[in-house]
């Protein structure tokens, strides 16, 4: 990345979401525990490919690689995320609903 | 510098354009349908509290933390530098510890400040991803973590700079600092002409966030200008 060419540098800005400002606090509280690093989150980044910088956001790309991390440590297991996100599904359609505020 | 208001303008933010059928802007965050992710975090969160490794009183207490942070910080440890030389040398020599003299809490990190001369003029960007002296500025702008920015940035920083409306005389070198996940950096911008009689305190509202990461430069606050302060 550092040195490709690229186009005009975007200036707009948004104010970070809830669930942005959660996935943060997650990341520093789980490296802080010690169950990945910063490195363990770069490297899972960098798995995604080239595809996933132009289709998802920054925080979508930091929850995947944090739950990518937790997985491989054995915090859950992915047959426990996957149950958890479809009760979340099923509570609302929006965040503020399924996250219960 | 309009950039330096992006942070508060939602008009590019196209999620969010949608009326609701009563003719009201859909509020940010919570009317929004939920995505794919969103429900990814809430279920990590959940499954996290439950096995004990945080809580919710922990993670609401984090984002406090990072909300508390903002450029305000970086800008008192700026001001203090322009003001007393003997900080000012013990921040060049090591920007994490004359921080934590001002009672900023950097963690483990290296910070290293970068000094803007009159024939020198500093950059910073994080080329792998968004590190950034959060410590001390707050999260990263959006910007900051662009493709464009990151790419760019060493290859042609004075075109990136002419973006952001800093033209500097050709005889200036510019110099790009590349951050890491531990080695953090911050520019020292060069203190105005005309603000000798400006105190500690007057003097930390020049400067601005982007003239601390380079991508700008200090300015007189709204209403103020050098000859009149």
């Amino acid at each position: 990345m550092g040195g490709d060419q690229a186009g005009p540098v975007p200036m707009e800005g948004h104010d970070f979401a809830l669930w942005e400002k959660r996935v943060d606090a997650l990341m520093v509280l789980c490296s802080s525990k010690g169950h990945f690093t910063v490195d363990g989150l770069r490297r899972a980044l960098e798995d995604m490919g080239e595809a996933a910088f132009e289709q998802h956001s920054y925080y979508e790309r930091w929850i995947a690689a944090i739950n990518q991390n937790l997985v491989e440590d054995g915090v859950y297991t992915l047959e426990e995320l996957a149950t958890r996100m479809e009760e979340v599904a099923q509570r609302g359609t929006t965040y503020a609903e399924a996250a219960h505020g | 510098m309009p950039h330096d208001h992006h942070d508060h303008d939602h008009s590019h933010d196209h999620s969010h354009d949608a009326l609701s059928p009563s003719g009201h802007p859909y509020r940010q965050d919570n009317d929004a349908p939920l995505t794919y992710w969103q429900r990814m975090e809430i279920a990590v969160r959940e499954l996290l509290i439950e096995k004990g490794v945080t809580t919710a009183a922990e993670v609401a207490a984090q984002i406090d933390l990072m909300d508390s942070r903002s450029p305000a910080n970086g800008a008192a440890v700026i001001a203090r530098a322009w003001t007393d030389p003997a900080f000012k040398s013990r921040l060049l020599d090591d920007a994490a510890e004359a921080s934590r003299e001002m009672g900023f809490d950097i963690g483990p990190l290296h910070l290293i400040a970068v000094e803007n001369t009159a024939d020198t003029h500093n950059l910073i960007v994080c080329t792998l991803c968004s590190c950034y002296p959060r410590n001390l500025l707050g999260l990263p702008p959006d910007w900051y973590k662009t493709r464009a920015y990151r790419s760019r940035a060493v290859r042609e920083p004075r075109a990136v700079l002419s973006e952001f409306g800093v033209a500097l005389p050709d005889h200036v070198s510019v110099r790009v600092h590349d951050s890491t996940a531990d080695m953090r950096y911050i520019v020292l911008p060069a203190r105005p002409a005309g603000t000798d009689d400006l105190s500690e305190t007057e003097l930390a509202a020049w400067i601005t966030r982007d003239s601390m990461i380079g991508t700008g430069l200090p300015r007189a606050p709204d209403g103020l200008s050098a000859t009149k302060a």
